[in-house]
């Protein structure tokens, strides 16, 4: 990790060292991971296709509008599970197939501010709340900026 | 010129002080493990029945410290030095702690190494005549360091195979000159190691080079092998940490721990049904092992001579996200009965 441009080269020591530690310690199970990610992230897109479904046959939405409720629904399960100390159990085996759909957002969230509810609403729950969401929102925003910016360039 | 040290970084009391009296406390998870049947009380509530964690690892440790003290017939007033650290920031189970006993506190941090060194200072003053009565204890607690080292408790993710489990629990020794019971006949203060270990999730193999460094010190120090001891165990490395010291240990002094050496992170724990991936870890690790288990096998006879060489990496979330390496720090206490 190429964090601070300065950084000391490890020395001969140090070398040997780190080459023994990666010899010794196992990769974590890529290819395990990879499959049950995309079975767990298939499984939460079906079930927003089904909540997509349900508004558009109940609220006479179309496919567009009905994307909203069912993201928001997706949301509070998300919030919900993690609110009863499920979610983290699904994601040990599910991983990224929850982290990244609109779940894991919603995880990132709930679990800083159930967190750092005991400092207080201010101190705590406010402030900590995106804790791991805030750099998603941050990067989120200036990505949009600037795709946006390249859309009115180019495109008008 | 000293005439208690021997070697380069060993020291050897003229009356070795006893351990005349030990608690331990865990949490319900530690208390499903093998050693459930050695620890003093075991929280049936994560919690402990405090609002947060934190207040539950200072209810922990403070428990630890009075059933220690009750068991040697020993009011507070007696103690002379309370030496305490924990994983916390600004060791805050500690101080709140020491604000309940009202014992003279001196604060002490070692992270995870911080049972040895509390060991090593209350032999110290001891021996040294400044006190009678040192109540060394120390405290971890797997949510309050969850959320301070890695992420809230609920947030969902992957674990690596060497992530280490966090030991929730406490322990408090007390040492005095004269008594019944297993004593410190030497010590090793250990040094700092980085061998570039930068992965704040695999602590076993940052603090591995102190602690075989530590071991070899002891050794070379001392004159003794490895099979001078019943036991060798170290506080906290986990499964890839322990292979580590015991490769270590092989090729910087040639000394062959694979007989009696063991580690308080995997025998605290079934590895097999229990799911803390590489072993437990924390302040509490070494306590509770040492000051539940390793105790009352010695006053059982069935263990003579330990060597108990706790473990601590010194680094915080700060230094990790600066880019720095994780630091790595062993001592070791040879504690015999005699």
């Amino acid at each position: 990790m190429a964090r601070d441009p300065k950084k000391k080269p490890l020395t001969v020591d140090q070398k040997r060292y780190t080459e023994m530690v990666r010899d010794l310690v196992p990769r974590p199970p890529y290819l395990r991971n990879a499959a049950l990610a995309y079975l767990f992230g298939g499984l939460v897109a079906v079930i927003g296709q089904f909540f997509t479904d349900i508004y558009k046959i109940t609220l006479n939405m179309s496919d567009k509008d009905a994307g909203n409720p069912a993201v928001a629904t997706m949301i509070f399960i998300g919030a919900l599970l993690t609110g009863l100390g499920v979610f983290d159990k699904i994601a040990r085996y599910a991983g990224a197939g929850l982290a990244v759909p609109v779940t894991g957002f919603a995880n990132s969230v709930t679990a800083s501010a159930l967190e750092f509810k005991k400092e207080g609403l201010v101190f705590g729950v406010g402030s900590k709340m995106f804790m791991l969401a805030g750099s998603v929102i941050t990067f989120g925003v200036v990505t949009a900026f600037f795709v946006g910016l390249i859309y009115a360039l180019f495109v008008f | 010129m000293s005439t208690k040290k021997i070697g380069k970084q060993t020291y050897q009391p003229d009356n070795p002080p006893v351990l005349i009296s030990t608690g331990t406390v865990v949490g319900p998870f530690e208390g499903q493990g093998p050693l459930k049947d050695y620890f003093d009380h075991i929280y049936t509530d994560l919690t402990a029945g405090e609002r947060s964690f934190e207040a539950a690892e200072k209810e922990m440790l403070l428990n630890a410290c009075f059933t220690c003290l009750n068991k040697a017939n020993v009011t507070p007033q007696d103690v002379d030095f309370f030496l305490a650290g924990d994983l916390l920031n600004q060791t805050i189970s500690s101080g709140f702690s020491a604000l309940e006993l009202r014992i003279p506190y001196l604060g002490i941090y070692g992270a995870c190494s911080t049972s040895a060194e509390g060991l090593c200072l209350a032999t110290m003053l001891v021996d040294g005549g400044f006190a009678s009565y040192v109540l060394a204890a120390t405290s971890s607690h797997n949510a309050s360091a969850e959320r301070q080292y890695r992420y809230p408790t609920e947030y969902g993710f992957h674990r690596k195979p060497q992530v280490q489990w966090t030991v929730t629990g406490a322990g408090a020794a007390l040492v005095t000159p004269d008594g019944e019971g297993p004593r410190i006949t030497r010590f090793t203060v250990g040094k700092v190691h980085d061998l570039g270990i930068k992965d704040p999730l695999n602590l076993g193999a940052a603090m591995a080079p102190a602690a075989a460094d530590t071991i070899v010190r002891h050794f070379a120090d001392t004159g003794h092998g490895p099979d001078y001891f019943d036991l060798i165990v170290t506080g906290d490395l986990g499964k890839f940490g322990y292979q580590l010291t015991v490769k270590m240990a092989e090729s910087n002094g040639g000394f062959d721990l694979t007989k009696n050496y063991k580690d308080c992170g995997l025998i605290l724990y079934d590895t097999g049904t229990q799911d803390v991936h590489a072993g437990g870890s924390g302040c509490a690790s070494s306590a509770v092992v040492t000051y539940g288990y390793l105790y009352k096998k010695m006053m059982e006879g069935e263990l003579k001579r330990i060597l108990l060489v706790a473990t601590g990496a010194l680094h915080s979330p700060v230094s990790c996200y600066q880019g720095n390496g994780i630091p790595g720090i062993a001592h070791a206490v040879c504690i015999e009965m005699i």
